[in-house]
């Protein structure tokens, strides 16, 4: 046996401890065999509810029995325990001295010195070797980026600009079908896709469109310049939001309103989408239509800008 | 060799040749023979944990994070991270023949045909909201009782990191099952990247691989999601929690506590078992949340299509504050020079955020400057203390939640039958208005409760007496039990507690008694 054995580890430390007629002991306190039998209770009831875990897991119960065994058992067994250790084990207050962190003055300035002096005499004496490397692990800096760059995705080019809307585009709804002068009643809405594009990514992303008739069979002109743009009362705007590129999805028919359901900006259908509401910053653009000899509707051109929310490259129009 | 001295091999005689300690201390030893680790071992078992409650708050930002791990290995196990178009077969009839790709079939299939899956997946949804959430109020702790003064800055730092490395998390957590809702939310964050001033549409190239939507956005922030955000956690949470352990805790003030010291409970065995039982009760919570509490129903929503929405379209409540930012931002959009700079977005969902989090990263060292302390603190400050950070943190979170009530601008008209125009015109007034008479009222109480002696303390029922004459005079009632309650002066772990000390001697302990336990209802 060692001399550790006498370390004052094992030596009993007498120190003040409260009696049961001290009025600091709480009513739990002083009946720690009531608290003991509750927390068994407690237990008893955790066990079976966990085992019913286990039961209803293999039997395939309902997702909720298998949540309120679980949930409920470790609640028990959890509360439990946070009693036991609450009212029967060692309670305090107990105290730990907080020792300085900082060293002293010396240890301070000699390690300070050993860093200054060290490195100062190191790359000092050595001036082409310390700039050769640093110069060496400044461009590895810089080149360790360019897998972030090069390697993840392609240039934006003109990707954001351009959609696959052309002159005679055909229109088609989401199921291929092209619009005809009676597909849409007044006051009717649909989503149009350019066709061969309704499933890919551009097309659902990008060129994804609105379109809508109005009231009355006449040829509707949204702007000054756009006259021929809404035969009989069709009228189609980019479904992507100028503001974050959500779908214009909610359409109130009796203000003629397009809605965006994310930000709530509110795009007039009349007067060439111009928002009247919200925080959408530009009309949604306008895709100019014509009938084609059979009797479809088509794009009589593109896109004349951007389409959705704005980016540094847009051009301003 | 039977002459030889050698005991037999009886089980007493092993047991002899122990210690006084057995199996438990012949480990220690050979542990401690090899990694030395007896003494440090028993100064980490008497360390001392605080008992005030919230230093739980904390506890439960740990193990929520325990719970997410958990879970989130199961749902790993089942979720297949790729946005391939697939026709859905699963169990769910509503969604049978429908176009789905396969992230949501997977997700589908988590909830309805995996055992236990949709359990699983509402746990860990719960989980990551209850993740946030204590996390935020355990900053609003930290905060409020100054713990973040010197020498714990750096813990703070690492704090702020992981809210917006958590917040971060849960985003693209919640995106991952590519139902209408998420995705929808994935869109404005793309379009939120795009808005940054020259950099913005190469960044969303990029990290979406082209074009929007794309195939690769999904594996992406899977990978993400499970490994690269949740290593950095791990290692930001072993970091904060060792600099808790060298720094010791912080402490209200009290009876024998002291910038010197630390009072409170013992590692071993108390507070091991409350934080152990805290850890069930936490995901117990979960548990039963998972169980009763229905939390984003993907199914119906449906798979995500880049041209379909719903109604009400809100983020994960996290998120709320730059929605509502984002919703009663005016429509500035700079354009000019044959270039456009969206300011109606950048500004209140990409510089606003950023400016706030640096902010908070800076305050400490704000703080330090401006009231010229530069000194170590360990005892906690009462808020009413210190009412100019009071007012100030209030008014912070007020404005916070200010602009999360404004993400739900179109909810609000609808339901109080008030023009969205007005919901809006509110919420921009309120945004400046509600902080600056939050800041005001929280600065002037705090002042009121300096004033009153005593504040915080039960206070003693008087006894009004009216004489003959009609005067009155009162004088304290008698003492009730727990008046006469007071903290009870902090003594060293003992090298021995006895731990039953109460239970076989009925009429109580010698005050001589050798044993060190104290039974107090706190």
């Amino acid at each position: 046996m060692s001399e550790h054995d006498h370390e004052p580890s094992r030596t009993r430390v007498p120190m003040p401890i409260a009696t049961l007629d001290d009025p600091h002991l709480g009513d739990a306190a002083k009946h720690p065999q009531r608290i003991e039998a509750i927390v068994a209770a407690l237990f008893l009831v955790a066990i079976v509810l966990i085992a019913g875990f286990g039961v209803a897991y293999w039997q395939n119960w309902n997702p909720w029995e298998l949540g309120g065994t679980l949930g409920g058992g470790l609640f028990l067994l959890g509360f439990g325990l946070t009693a036991w250790g609450k009212y029967l084990m060692p309670q305090g207050p107990f105290v730990e001295e907080r020792h300085t962190l900082a060293g002293t003055p010396d240890e301070r300035s000699s390690m300070a010195a050993a860093l200054v002096e060290r490195s100062t005499v190191v790359v000092k004496r050595r001036q082409l070797l310390f700039g050769l490397f640093s110069v060496g692990a400044g461009i590895f800096g810089l080149v360790a980026l360019f897998p972030l760059i090069r390697s993840l995705g392609p240039l934006p080019g003109k990707s954001l600009d351009v959609t696959d809307w052309r002159a005679d585009t055909l229109l088609v709804d989401s199921n291929n079908r092209p619009i005809r002068r009676d597909t849409l009643v007044a006051g009717g809405i649909m989503t149009v896709f350019p066709r061969g594009h309704i499933n890919d990514d551009a097309g659902q992303a990008i060129d994804v469109t609105v379109l809508i008739r109005l009231p009355g069979d006449q040829d509707i002109v949204t702007k000054p310049g756009r006259e021929d743009w809404a035969p009989n009362g069709y009228v189609a705007y980019s479904k992507l939001c100028t503001h974050l590129g959500c779908p214009v999805g909610l359409y109130e028919q009796e203000l003629e309103l397009l809605v965006c359901p994310c930000h709530q900006s509110m795009f007039n259908v009349r007067n060439g989408a111009y928002p009247q509401f919200g925080p959408a910053p530009r009309p949604l653009p306008q895709l100019p239509l014509k009938w084609n000899d059979e009797g479809f509707l088509v794009a009589r051109a593109g896109y004349d800008q951007a389409v959705g929310p704005g980016f540094t490259e847009r051009t301003t129009t | 060799m039977s002459a030889t001295s050698f005991p037999a091999k009886t089980k007493r005689n092993a047991k002899a040749s122990m210690g006084p300690y057995g199996r438990v201390g012949h480990i220690v030893g050979e542990l401690d023979d090899r990694l030395g680790v007896a003494k440090g071992g028993r100064i980490f078992l008497d360390k001392i944990f605080p008992d005030h409650w919230s230093f739980m708050l904390g506890e439960i930002v740990l193990y929520s994070f325990v719970v997410l791990i958990a879970t989130g290995i199961f749902l790993a196990l089942f979720f297949v991270p790729s946005t391939t178009q697939v026709i859905y077969h699963g169990s769910y009839a509503p969604l049978r023949g429908q176009h789905v790709s396969e992230a949501y079939a997977s997700s589908v299939n988590i909830s309805f045909s995996v055992r236990g899956g949709l359990l699983i997946r509402q746990m860990h949804h719960w989980a990551a909201d209850i993740f946030v959430g204590s996390m935020i109020v355990h900053m609003a702790r930290i905060f409020f009782t100054g713990a973040f003064r010197k020498p714990r800055e750096l813990n703070w730092t690492i704090g702020i990191i992981m809210l917006v490395l958590a917040v971060l998390e849960g985003f693209i957590g919640y995106s991952l099952p590519d139902d209408l809702i998420s995705g929808t939310g994935l869109r404005i964050g793309y379009s939120i990247a795009e808005s940054t001033p020259i950099v913005g549409s190469y960044m969303v190239s990029f990290l979406w691989g082209g074009t929007y939507p794309g195939n690769v956005i999904i594996p992406r922030f899977y990978i993400i999601h499970v490994l690269i955000i949740p290593l950095a956690l791990l290692g930001l949470i072993s970091v904060h929690l060792a600099l808790l352990v060298r720094q010791k805790h912080t402490q209200f003030s009290g009876e024998g506590r002291t910038e010197d010291n630390v009072v409170g409970s013992p590692m071993f065995p108390t507070f091991m078992a409350k934080t152990t039982g805290f850890l069930f009760m936490v995901t117990a919570v979960t548990a039963l949340l998972g169980a009763f509490a229905q939390i984003n129903p993907i199914w119906q929503f449906g798979s995500y299509d880049a041209s379909k929405i719903s109604y009400a379209v809100q983020p994960d409540w996290y998120m709320g504050m730059i929605d509502g930012a984002l919703r009663i931002m005016p429509s500035w959009e700079f354009a000019g020079w044959g270039h456009t700079v969206p300011l109606e977005v950048f500004l209140p969902a990409a510089l606003f955020p950023g400016l706030l989090i640096n902010l908070w990263l800076l305050y400490p060292s704000l703080e330090r400057k401006m009231t010229g302390d530069y000194a170590l603190h360990n005892l906690l400050d009462r808020p009413r203390l210190r009412p100019k950070r009071t007012a100030a943190g209030v008014a912070m979170f007020s404005f916070m939640f200010t602009l999360f009530a404004a993400s739900s601008t179109d909810v609000l008209a609808n339901y109080f039958h008030v023009s969205l125009n007005v919901t809006l015109w509110f919420f921009r007034v309120a945004t400046i208005v509600i902080p600056i008479i939050c800041g005001f009222v929280t600065y002037q109480m705090c002042l009121e409760m300096q004033g009153v002696h005593d504040f915080g303390k039960r206070k003693r029922a008087v006894i009004v007496h009216r004489s003959a004459e009609g005067a009155y005079s009162t004088e304290p009632s008698a003492p009730r039990p727990d008046d006469e309650r007071v903290e009870l002066h902090p003594t060293p772990v003992p090298t021995r507690i006895d731990v039953d000390p109460l239970v076989n001697m009925p009429n109580g302990v010698p005050a001589s008694s050798p044993t060190g336990v104290r039974q107090v209802t706190r």
